[in-house]
C-alpha cells in the first residue's frame, strides 16, 4: 500500500512536521537543506550504478567480465575506486594559475548540480515547477564549458589548453542542435514547464504523438547531446590517444573525481531530459485501446517508469561510446553545422506546421 | 623530398607552439618521442626522435656467437619474432650451405604466416584503438590469443619465440597442431567479417582515415619503406614474391598491391593480407611432409669468412640482416635494416598539414613497433 | 536535386553502417557466453598451460635423488645472458682417479630469457624446461636457485 501514499504527501507530511517545531524562516531553511541532501544523495546513487554499468556494458561488449573482484560481480567496485582516489594527492602542476585551477572542478560539478533542480521524477517529487524548465535547463548546462575551458587554461599544459579548446567548440557548436530538436516538442506541447510537458503526455508519448518531427528531433537530440557530454565518439576534448587525457590531463585525487562526477551527472541529467521531453517522463506506457494493458502498465510506480526510460538513453549513450571511433575535430564542426543545424530548423518548420494544423494527436 | 636540416626548437613562438608526443604517450605504442610544431590543432612540423629503448642489438650480437644473436632479433620486432629468426637462420644457413628439410620449411612457413596473422590482427584492433575505439581491440584479441596458444603449444613461449633455428626449427609441432590451426582459419574466416562491420565499413572510421596521409609512390620508394605501407603506394616490394625463401615459390599466393597510398589503403592492404596468409596457411596445413624438422648444425657456428646479406618480409616489411664474418664463432659486424626504422621516417613528410587526430590515424596505419627502430 | 538527393543518401548510409556496427556490438553484450575471460586465480586447478610452455629451466632429478650433470658447463658456455653458475669440486674416487662432480647448479631465473639454448646444448639432457609459471617473489634474491637438490648425486652410467 506504500505506493499508495504518493510522494507529495510524503513531502506535505515533512513539511507540516517541521513547521510544528520551528518558525517558518528555519523550515525553509531545513528543508533547503534536506532537499539538497537528497539530491547529492540521489547524484551519488546514480553516479554509482552508472559507473557500474558503464562498466559492465563495456565489458560484456568487449567479451570480458568487467570488475568482478570487489564485492558480488564486482559491485563494490565504484567505492574502492572513490576511496583510492580520496587518498590520493592533489596535485598541482608547476606554474599553473593555482586559483582556476582549483575552482574548474567545483565550476563543473556545480553546475550540474544546479541543473538538476526543474526536473520532476514522479507525480509530485519536484524540487521547483519553474515555468521555464526545459530554457532553464539548457541555460544552465552550457556554463558548464567554462569550467572545462578554466581547466583546460589553467594547467599550464599544452594538452589541457587543446582539450579545452576543442571542448569550447564542441558545447558551443552542439549546443543549438540539442536546443532546437527540444525546442520542437515544446512547440508542440505549448509549454516550457517539464510539468506541463509531462502531464501533456498522458494520453502518448511525444515521441509517438509528433509524428515523425518528433522522433527525428529525439536523434538530433541524442547526437548532440552526447556531443554535449563529450563522450566517444565526440570525446575529443579528452581524446585519450591524442590529448593524452585532454582538459582533466593535470588533475589528480579528488579533483579528478569530481570531473569525472561531473560527467555522470551530466549524462543522467541528459537522459532526463531526453525522458522527460520525448519519452513521456514517469508516464506509463499506453497504447490506445488496449484498457487491459494499459490498465497494468499503470500498476508499474511512476517513478520506476521515469528511471528506467533514463537508463534506457543512458543505455544508447554507452552503446554509441563502446562502438564508434572517434571524429576527427573538423568532422565534428562539419556534422553539426552542415547536416544537424539545417535539419533540426527544417525540423523545426515542419513541426510548427503540424502543431498549427494540429495534426498531431 | 627536402630533408630537413634544423631541429625544432622548443621555445613556443606567438602562434604557434611546440608539445612532445611521447615517450610516454598514449598512441605512440611503445617510447617513440615526437616534437611536434603546431597552429591550432594544425601539424606543421613533425620530429621524430629516437633512443628511448636503444638496447644496442647490433652491438651485443658482435660479443656473441651465432645462435645466441638470433635469440636477441625476438626483442626487435616482436610481434614478427619468427621472421626475425627465420631471417638470421636463413642467413646462417646460407653460409654454411646446410640444405633444410623440407618439414622444417612448411613449419616456418606455416609459424611465420600465423605468425602475420597475428600481428596484423594486434594492428587491427589498436588502429581502432588509436581512432577511440576500444571495442575492437578485445574482438581482434580474440583470434590473436588463440594464435598464441598455438605458438605456446609448439614453441614453448607466446611473444618470443626462438623457434626457428639455423637447421630448421627447435622442435616437433605438438600433435594438435594442425587441428587447432584449422579451427582458428575457420573461426577467422568467418570473424574477419566482424573488421568490416566496426571498422572498415564504419563511416567515422572512412572519413578519418580516407584521403590522409598520403604516402605518394616516389616518396615511399626513396625513403626505403616497405611492406604494407609501400605496398599501399603501390610499389611491389614482397621479398615473398620477390626473393622466395624457405619455399613461398612453390605456394600460390597473390601480392596485394594498391596505388591510392593514403591512410585507408594502408588499413585496406592489411585486411587483404590476412586473408592471403590464410590462404596459404590452407595450402600447407594438410601437406606438412614428413621427415626430420631439423637439418645437424654444429654446436658452434662459424661462418666462413665474408660477407652475408639474407631479407625476409616480416610483418612490416623487408627485414634485412647483414653479416660480415672473419671465420670466427662470433660476428664481425651484424647490421639489421628494419623496415620500420624506414617506415617511420614517411611520417614527418605526410603528416605535415594535418591534423593531430590524422597524426594519430597515420601512425596507426604506418604500424609502428618501436623497438624495432629503436634496436 | 542530384545534390540534394546526395546529401539525403550519405546521410542514409552513414546511418547504416553505424548501425552494423552496432548490432555487432548488442550481439556480443546480449551473448554473454561468448566472453572469453578467465578467471584467473579461481580457474587454477582447470588451468592449461601446455607441456612445452618454458617456465623455468630444472635439472632432471630421478627416484633415487640422482641427476645427469657432469659438470660439463656447456649450458653455461652457451646461455648468452649468463644465468647459469656451475660450480664443480673435484673428488678422488675408489679406483685413484679424479674426478669433477657438480657441486652446485646455480640458476638465476630473474636474467633467463627462456631461449632454451641451454637445454639444446646440453650432451646429457640433465636439463629440460618445466612449465611452471607463478615465479613472482618478493625479494629478488630468491629467484637465484641452486637446482641440484640437496645430497643428489651424478647418475651412475653403469648398468646394474
Ligand atoms: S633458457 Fe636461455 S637464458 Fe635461460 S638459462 Fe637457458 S640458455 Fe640461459
Ligand atoms: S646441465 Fe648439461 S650442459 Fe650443463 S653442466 Fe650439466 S651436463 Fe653440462
Amino acid at each position: 500500500m506504500i505506493l499508495m501514499i504518493g510522494f507529495k504527501d510524503i513531502t506535505l507530511w515533512i513539511h507540516q512536521m517541521l513547521s510544528g517545531y520551528l518558525n517558518p524562516g528555519w523550515v525553509v531553511a531545513s528543508e533547503a537543506l534536506l532537499v539538497g541532501l537528497a539530491m547529492i544523495l540521489l547524484v551519488v546513487i546514480m553516479a554509482v550504478a552508472m559507473i557500474y554499468m558503464e562498466r559492465k556494458v563495456a565489458g560484456f561488449m568487449q567479451l570480458r567480465l568487467g570488475p568482478m573482484r570487489v564485492g558480488l560481480w564486482g559491485s563494490m567496485q565504484a567505492f574502492a575506486d572513490v576511496l583510492k582516489l580520496l587518498l590520493k594527492e592533489c596535485l598541482t602542476p608547476n606554474g599553473a594559475d593555482k586559483l582556476l585551477f582549483s575552482l574548474a572542478p567545483f565550476v563543473v560539478l556545480t553546475v550540474s548540480f544546479l541543473a538538476l533542480a526543474p526536473f520532476s521524477f514522479a507525480p509530485g517529487l519536484q524540487l521547483w515547477d519553474l515555468n521555464i524548465g526545459v530554457l532553464y535547463i539548457s541555460a544552465v548546462s552550457s556554463i558548464g564549458v567554462i569550467g572545462i575551458l578554466m581547466a583546460g587554461w589553467s594547467s599550464n599544459n599544452k594538452y589541457s589548453l587543446l582539450g579545452g579548446m576543442r571542448s569550447g567548440a564542441q558545447i558551443v557548436s552542439y549546443e543549438l542542435s540539442a536546443g532546437l530538436s527540444i525546442i520542437a516538442i515544446v512547440i508542440m506541447c505549448g509549454s516550457l514547464s517539464i510539468h506541463d510537458i509531462i502531464l501533456s503526455q498522458s494520453d502518448g508519448w511525444w515521441i509517438f504523438k509528433g509524428h515523425l518531427p518528433a522522433m527525428f528531433a529525439f536523434v538530433v537530440f541524442v547526437i548532440a547531446s552526447t556531443a554535449e557530454l563529450n563522450r566517444a565518439p565526440f570525446d575529443l576534448a579528452e581524446a585519450e590517444q591524442e590529448l593524452t587525457a585532454g582538459f582533466h590531463t593535470e588533475y589528480s585525487g579528488m579533483q579528478f573525481a569530481m570531473f569525472f562526477l561531473a560527467e555522470y551527472t551530466n549524462m543522467f541529467i541528459v537522459s532526463m531530459v531526453g525522458t522527460t521531453v520525448f519519452l513521456g517522463g514517469w508516464m506509463p506506457f499506453h497504447i490506445v485501446g488496449f484498457e487491459a494493458f494499459n490498465h497494468l502498465m499503470d500498476y508499474v510506480p511512476s517513478f520506476i517508469w521515469f528511471f528506467g526510460k533514463t537508463f534506457f538513453i543512458l543505455f544508447l549513450i554507452m552503446w554509441f561510446r563502446w562502438t564508434f571511433p572517434r571524429m576527427r575535430i573538423d568532422q565534428l564542426l562539419k556534422l553539426e553545422w552542415k547536416y544537424l543545424l539545417p535539419l533540426s530548423i527544417i525540423n523545426i518548420v515542419i513541426a510548427a506546421f503540424i502543431t498549427i494544423m494540429g495534426w498531431h494527436f | 623530398m627536402e630533408i630537413p636540416k634544423q631541429l625544432i626548437p622548443l621555445e613556443d613562438t606567438p602562434g604557434e607552439f611546440v608539445i612532445n608526443v611521447g615517450p610516454q604517450h598514449p598512441s605512440t605504442h611503445g617510447v617513440l618521442h615526437l616534437r611536434i610544431k603546431l597552429d591550432g590543432e594544425k601539424i606543421l612540423e613533425i620530429e621524430p626522435h629516437l633512443g628511448y629503448i636503444h638496447r644496442g642489438i647490433e652491438k651485443i650480437s658482435e660479443s656473441l656467437g651465432y645462435r645466441q644473436s638470433i635469440y636477441l632479433t625476438s626483442r626487435m620486432d616482436y610481434l614478427s619474432a619468427h621472421m626475425n629468426n627465420q631471417a638470421c637462420s636463413l642467413l646462417v644457413e646460407k653460409g654454411l650451405q646446410i640444405e633444410v628439410p623440407d618439414r622444417a620449411k612448411a613449419i616456418r612457413i606455416l609459424m611465420v604466416e600465423l605468425q602475420r596473422l597475428a600481428s596484423h590482427q594486434l594492428w587491427w584492433g589498436s588502429a581502432g584503438l588509436d581512432m577511440g575505439a576500444v571495442s575492437p581491440f578485445f574482438f581482434a584479441f580474440r583470434e590473436r590469443e588463440q594464435i598464441l596458444e598455438i605458438f605456446e603449444e609448439t614453441c614453448g613461449t607466446r611473444l618470443t619465440m626462438n623457434y626457428i633455428t639455423p637447421g630448421g626449427v627447435m622442435n616437433d609441432l605438438h600433435p594438435d597442431f594442425v587441428k587447432k590451426v584449422k579451427a582458428l582459419i575457420k573461426q577467422f574466416k568467418v570473424n574477419i567479417h566482424e573488421y568490416d562491420k566496426l571498422l572498415t565499413g564504419n563511416i567515422i572510421f572512412q572519413k578519418r582515415t580516407q584521403n590522409v596521409g598520403f604516402l605518394p609512390r616516389d616518396l615511399a620508394i626513396s625513403l626505403g619503406a616497405s611492406g604494407p605501407v609501400a605496398r599501399a603506394s603501390g610499389i611491389s616490394c614482397d621479398i615473398r614474391k620477390l626473393h622466395p625463401y624457405d619455399g613461398y615459390e612453390k605456394l600460390d599466393f597473390s601480392e596485394i598491391v594498391m596505388d591510392k597510398g593514403d591512410s585507408f589503403t594502408r588499413y585496406l592492404v592489411r585486411i587483404e593480407e590476412m586473408k592471403q596468409s590464410m590462404h596459404i596457411i590452407d595450402q600447407l596445413i594438410d601437406n606438412i611432409p614428413e621427415g626430420d624438422y631439423r637439418a645437424r648444425v654444429k654446436g658452434i657456428i662459424r661462418l666462413p669468412e665474408g660477407e652475408y646479406y639474407q631479407r625476409v618480409e616480416t610483418a612490416r616489411g623487408e627485414l634485412g640482416v647483414f653479416v660480415v664474418s672473419d671465420g670466427n664463432k662470433t660476428p664481425y659486424r651484424i647490421k639489421y635494416r628494419t623496415p620500420n626504422f624506414s617506415n617511420l621516417g614517411a611520417l614527418q613528410y605526410i603528416a605535415k598539414d594535418s591534423k593531430i587526430g590524422d597524426l594519430v590515424a597515420i601512425m596507426a596505419t604506418l604500424d609502428l613497433i618501436i623497438p624495432d627502430i629503436d634496436r | 536535386m542530384k545534390a540534394l538527393f546526395r546529401y539525403f543518401s550519405s546521410i542514409f548510409s552513414a546511418f547504416k553502417s553505424l548501425w552494423t556496427g552496432m548490432r555487432l556490438t548488442f550481439y556480443y553484450l546480449s551473448h554473454p557466453k561468448t566472453i572469453l575471460t578467465q578467471q584467473y586465480p579461481e580457474n587454477r586447478k582447470t588451468l592449461y598451460i601446455p607441456e612445452a610452455f618454458k617456465g623455468e629451466v630444472v635439472l632432471i632429478h630421478d627416484e633415487n635423488n640422482e641427476h645427469g650433470c657432469t659438470a660439463c658447463r656447456m649450458c653455461e658456455m652457451t646461455c648468452p645472458n649468463g644465468t647459469i653458475k656451475i660450480t664443480s669440486i673435484t673428488e678422488e674416487t675408489e679406483d685413484g682417479k679424479k674426478k669433477k662432480i657438480l657441486d652446485e647448479w646455480i640458476y638465476n631465473l630473474g636474467m633467463c630469457t627462456f631461449c632454451a639454448q641451454c637445454i639444446e646444448a646440453c650432451p646429457q639432457n640433465a636439463i629440460k624446461m618445466q612449465n611452471t609459471f607463478e615465479h613472482s617473489v618478493y625479494d629478488r634474491k630468491e629467484l637465484i636457485k641452486k637446482l641440484n637438490h640437496p645430497g643428489s648425486k651424478l647418475k651412475s652410467t653403469k648398468k646394474i
